[in-house]
């Protein structure tokens, strides 16, 4: 598994609270940290996806393991 | 990347109805949007200091009744006392486990993002709402100045 800095739990949480979550944990972070984000909500793959491109964050990992979603998102500037 | 704009205005005063420009506010702040909602007419209820937010079945055939009961419940029985009240909690209740914000938790969650919550004035007046019965943290203002924001505005929604 890959690195991170921190992580955050977003498991039962529906859209839009797990890209705020995000958001919110990924101020707290420095360049280049990465956080990893645990989600169940089927909506958030294409969410962190749109999220990412839309702020010029890197989504360094996708996947998904018996219907939870895992994310590695890299803080950029 | 130079901010974008959203500018939103809210009408609609029910629980149902509250969530888009709030979903869309918070989440537009959260990608980095300068957002900006103008509450006029029944979407005032939606910067009340209190939220007593309701949603009705009566004339709304698309939404979903428990068991079924819109295939046998005549639409008249929509409109028993005590019908709102009832698919209220229940619609609450639903929201709760499925893991949705509540309105009070996304509304929080827009003003923490500093999105710009604008009352209209004229409904303010029109409908004798008390300002102490408003948020503290809202303008106030009209036509003109939901213009001046939403002028150059890249999303302009009506909801």
């Amino acid at each position: 598994m890959a690195d991170f800095d921190q992580e955050l739990d977003a498991r039962g949480l529906n859209c839009p609270l797990p890209i705020l979550r995000a958001k919110k944990a990924l101020n707290d972070l420095g360049d280049g940290q990465v956080l990893r984000i645990m989600a169940t909500d089927p909506g958030s793959v294409k969410d962190f996806e749109a999220f990412a491109q839309q702020t010029g964050n890197t989504l360094l990992d996708s996947t998904e393991n018996n219907g939870e979603f895992h994310f590695l998102l890299r803080k950029n500037g | 990347m130079a901010d974008k704009k959203l500018a939103i205005i809210a009408t609609k005063g029910t629980l149902d109805w509250a969530y888009p420009p709030f979903i869309l506010a918070s989440t537009a702040s959260a990608l980095g949007y300068q957002t900006c909602i103008f509450f006029t007419f029944y979407g005032l209820q939606l910067i009340k200091k209190k939220l007593d937010l309701k949603v009705s079945p009566l004339g709304n055939p698309g939404m979903p009744m428990p068991m079924g009961m819109n295939k046998w419940f005549p639409v008249l029985g929509t409109t028993i006392p005590g019908m709102e009240g009832m698919m209220t909690t229940m619609m609450k209740q639903k929201i709760k486990a499925k893991g949705v914000a509540s309105i009070e938790e996304l509304r929080d969650l827009c003003v923490e993002a500093e999105v710009r919550l604008v009352g209209c004035q004229m409904t303010i007046d029109l409908f004798d709402i008390n300002r102490d019965e408003l948020m503290d943290n809202i303008e106030l203002g009209g036509a003109a100045t939901f213009f001046e924001f939403a002028g150059d505005a890249d999303v302009t929604l009506f909801i």
